[in-house]
C-alpha cells in the first residue's frame, strides 16, 4: 500500500472537511441549557445516535441554543453548527431554515428555498454523495423543528 | 504462523469457493468488493440462485393443494427442503421442523404459543445480556401480556456470559430460558449444552437463538437437547424471508397454533376448526415456497462444503484478523471471549463507528456499523455502537489486509 493510495479521495475530503472535523472535535454550545424553554430529542434508530436540543425562546426569538448527546462526526458537527446558526433567529426564520437545510442536504434545492444563503451549513453538503449519511446531517435539524413546534415525541430520521 | 495454517488444503478448497458467489465478483468505489458483513446477511452462491430460478421456472404452484402436476412438484420441493433441514440439524422428526419467515418469527411463536398460555404474574423469563433485539422484545411483550418478569443474566468485559450469575438466577419462578447461541455483536459462543443441562435439571425449557450458530458450526439438536432452536436462512447463504423453528415434538404438540389460516387446518366449519398435524399446524397461509427451496439448496451447499471445514477456515481467519487489528494504534476490540465465532467488533479512539463505516465503504469494504440490533450490549460497554467485521466462508486474508489498510486511512482522515 503506497502513501498515495492512502490519501483520502475528493468525495471523502468534501465530507470530512476541516470545518466539520473542527466542529465534531470541539462542538460548540455542547451541554445542557438550564433555562431552556423548548427541548426536543432527536433519534436515529438506524445507528442509535441520539441528541437533545435545548432552545431558549424570548418573544418568539431564539436567544440561546445548546445540545448534548452522542453521534458521528457529521451529526455532532451539524448540531454544533445549528446552535450557532439559529441563535438570534425568530421562530419562523428558524423553521424556514430547517426546511431549507433538509431540502438542500437531500439534494432538492432550489425548490422551496426560503433563505437566500445557507452559509456554513453548506459545509455539510458533502453528505449528498453519501446517501446513508444524509440522516446524520439532518438529525439535529429535525430536533429543531420538533422543539419549536412543541412535539412531544422524539424526532426521528425515519 | 497464520500463513502456514492458511496454506493447508482445507483452506485452498474453501478459498476456491469464492467464485461461487456472483455478488462478490464486483468492484465498489473502484476497488474489489471486500464483504465483511455476513453476520448481517450472508451472500448467496450461484447454486442457491439456480435452485430458486429453476423452481420458479419449472415447478411453481401452491403447495399441499390440488392434484395437478406442478402442485405436486412444488410440494415435493418444499417438503424435500424440510427433510434436508431435519437431517442438517439432526432433529428426530420432520414434524419438529417449522418453516418460518426467520429467527424473529420463530421466537415470537414460542413466546406467544408456548409461554403466553401458562405464564402468570410472578413468573420469570431469563435471558442474557448478549441478546439481539429479536430475543428480547418478544419476551418483553409476553411479560407485559401476562405480568411475568424478564430477568437478564450479566456478562463480563470480554463479552462472556457470567455463568455463575446465570446459574444462580435459575429458580422455580423461572419458566423459560432464552439465550443466544452465538452473539451477533461480539461473536461470543455461549456454553449452550451446559445451559440446557442445568435448566433441564430444574425442568426449565430452553430456547436458543441460533441465527449466528448454524452458519459457523455443526449444530445437532439431539446433542444440544434444547427445547427450541430458531435460525434464519439468510445468515447461512440462503435467501431472506425464510427461517426454521425447531421444537421438540412433545412440546409443539401441546401448543396452540400461532396464526390461523389455510394449510394449518384439517377441517373448518363455522362451529369450529380442527387443526392440522405438525408441522403444518404452525404454517398458516401459503408459505415462502421458493425461499424454502433456496434454504434447502443452501443446506446442500453447506453440507457439500462441510461445516467442519468452514469452522476451521473461519477460526484461522478470525485469529489472523484479531492479531492484525490488535496491532493498529488507538483501536479497541469489543468481544474477546475465549470461545468466539468469526465476528469482531471494534472502534478507533475518537472516531464514531458511522464515520469509520463510510470511510471503509469508500474503499470497497463493507462492514456493519451501529448497535447491531443489540443495544443492551452497547449500553454495557457504554458506547453507542461499533464497527463490526464478520467473516463468511468466502473471506480470505487479503480481505483482512484490505480492512486493516482501510482503518489506517480512517485514522489519517481523523488524525
Amino acid at each position: 500500500m503506497t502513501v498515495a493510495t492512502l490519501q483520502p479521495n475528493s468525495e471523502l475530503r468534501d465530507l470530512y472537511q476541516e470545518l466539520i472535523l473542527d466542529h465534531s472535535r470541539r462542538p460548540r454550545n455542547f451541554g445542557k441549557l438550564g433555562d431552556a424553554t423548548h427541548i426536543a430529542d432527536g433519534i436515529n434508530p438506524l445507528c442509535g445516535d441520539k441528541l437533545r436540543l435545548y432552545l431558549r425562546l424570548e418573544d418568539d426569538q431564539v436567544v440561546a441554543a445548546a445540545f448534548e448527546g452522542t453521534g458521528c462526526a457529521i451529526s455532532v458537527a451539524s448540531a454544533s453548527l445549528l446552535t450557532e446558526i439559529v441563535t438570534g433567529l425568530d421562530r419562523t426564520t428558524a423553521l424556514n431554515y430547517f426546511e431549507d437545510v433538509v431540502a438542500h442536504l437531500n439534494g432538492k434545492l432550489p425548490a422551496g428555498l426560503h433563505t437566500p444563503e445557507l452559509g456554513r451549513v453548506q459545509a455539510l453538503e458533502g453528505v449528498r454523495e453519501f446517501p446513508a449519511r444524509v440522516k446524520c446531517a439532518t438529525l439535529a435539524w429535525q430536533a429543531l423543528e420538533s422543539a419549536i413546534s412543541g412535539q412531544s415525541r422524539p424526532a426521528t430520521t425515519e | 504462523m497464520k500463513q502456514a495454517c492458511l496454506d493447508n488444503s482445507a483452506d485452498t478448497t474453501i478459498a476456491a469457493l469464492r467464485s461461487d458467489f456472483p455478488v462478490l465478483q464486483q468492484e465498489v468505489h473502484g476497488q474489489r468488493l471486500v464483504y465483511l458483513d455476513s453476520a448481517a446477511s450472508a451472500q448467496v452462491p450461484r447454486q442457491v440462485i439456480a435452485a430458486i430460478a429453476d423452481y420458479q421456472s419449472h415447478d411453481h404452484a401452491n403447495v399441499h393443494r390440488g392434484v395437478h402436476t406442478l402442485s405436486h412438484r412444488a410440494t415435493e420441493a418444499y417438503e424435500g427442503a424440510r427433510d434436508k433441514v431435519q437431517a442438517f440439524i439432526n432433529a428426530r422428526s420432520r414434524s419438529e421442523i417449522i418453516l418460518t419467515s426467520g429467527t424473529t418469527e420463530g421466537i415470537n411463536l414460542v413466546a406467544q404459543s408456548f409461554c403466553r398460555p401458562v405464564l402468570k404474574p410472578g413468573d420469570k423469563i431469563l435471558i442474557t445480556h448478549l441478546e439481539h433485539h429479536s430475543n428480547i422484545v418478544p419476551w418483553q411483550i409476553v411479560c407485559e401480556q401476562t405480568g411475568a418478569e424478564l430477568v437478564v443474566a450479566p456478562i463480563d468485559s470480554s463479552g462472556q456470559l457470567d455463568q455463575d450469575a446465570f446459574f444462580s438466577m435459575l429458580d422455580d419462578r423461572v419458566k423459560m430460558v432464552a439465550a443466544v447461541h452465538v452473539s451477533n455483536a461480539l461473536g461470543t459462543v455461549n456454553p449452550v449444552r451446559e445451559i440446557t443441562a442445568r435448566c433441564h435439571a430444574l425442568d426449565i425449557p430452553v430456547l436458543l437463538d441460533g441465527a449466528q450458530g448454524v452458519p459457523h458450526m455443526t449444530v445437532d439438536m439431539q446433542n444440544l437437547d434444547c427445547d427450541f432452536y430458531a435460525f434464519s436462512s439468510h445468515k447461512m447463504y440462503g435467501p431472506t424471508g425464510v427461517g426454521v423453528l425447531y421444537g421438540k415434538e412433545s412440546l409443539l404438540d401441546e401448543m396452540p397454533p400461532y396464526q390461523g389460516g389455510g394449510d394449518m387446518i384439517l377441517e373448518v366449519t363455522f362451529d369450529g376448526t380442527t387443526y392440522n398435524d405438525l408441522p403444518y399446524k404452525f404454517e398458516a397461509g401459503t408459505p415462502n415456497i421458493s425461499g424454502v427451496v433456496g434454504l434447502g439448496a443452501a443446506v446442500d451447499y453447506l453440507q457439500a462444503v462441510g461445516l467442519e471445514k468452514v469452522s476451521a477456515h473461519e477460526a484461522d481467519l478470525l485469529s489472523y484478523m484479531m492479531q492484525q487489528l490488535s496491532a493498529i494504534p488507538d483501536i479497541q476490540l469489543y468481544g474477546t471471549a475465549a470461545s468466539k465465532a468469526s465476528v469482531q467488533s471494534f472502534l478507533l479512539t475518537d472516531v464514531h463507528a458511522h464515520d469509520l463505516g463510510t470511510i471503509l465503504d469508500h474503499q470497497g469494504i463493507a462492514v456493519r456499523t451501529g448497535h447491531h440490533c443489540a443495544m443492551p450490549v452497547m449500553q454495557y460497554f457504554g458506547i453507542p455502537g461499533t464497527a463490526r467485521a464478520s467473516l463468511g466462508l468466502y473471506n480470505n486474508t487479503d480481505d483482512i489486509d484490505r480492512l486493516v489498510a482501510g482503518i489506517e486511512k480512517a485514522r489519517q482522515v481523523f488524525a
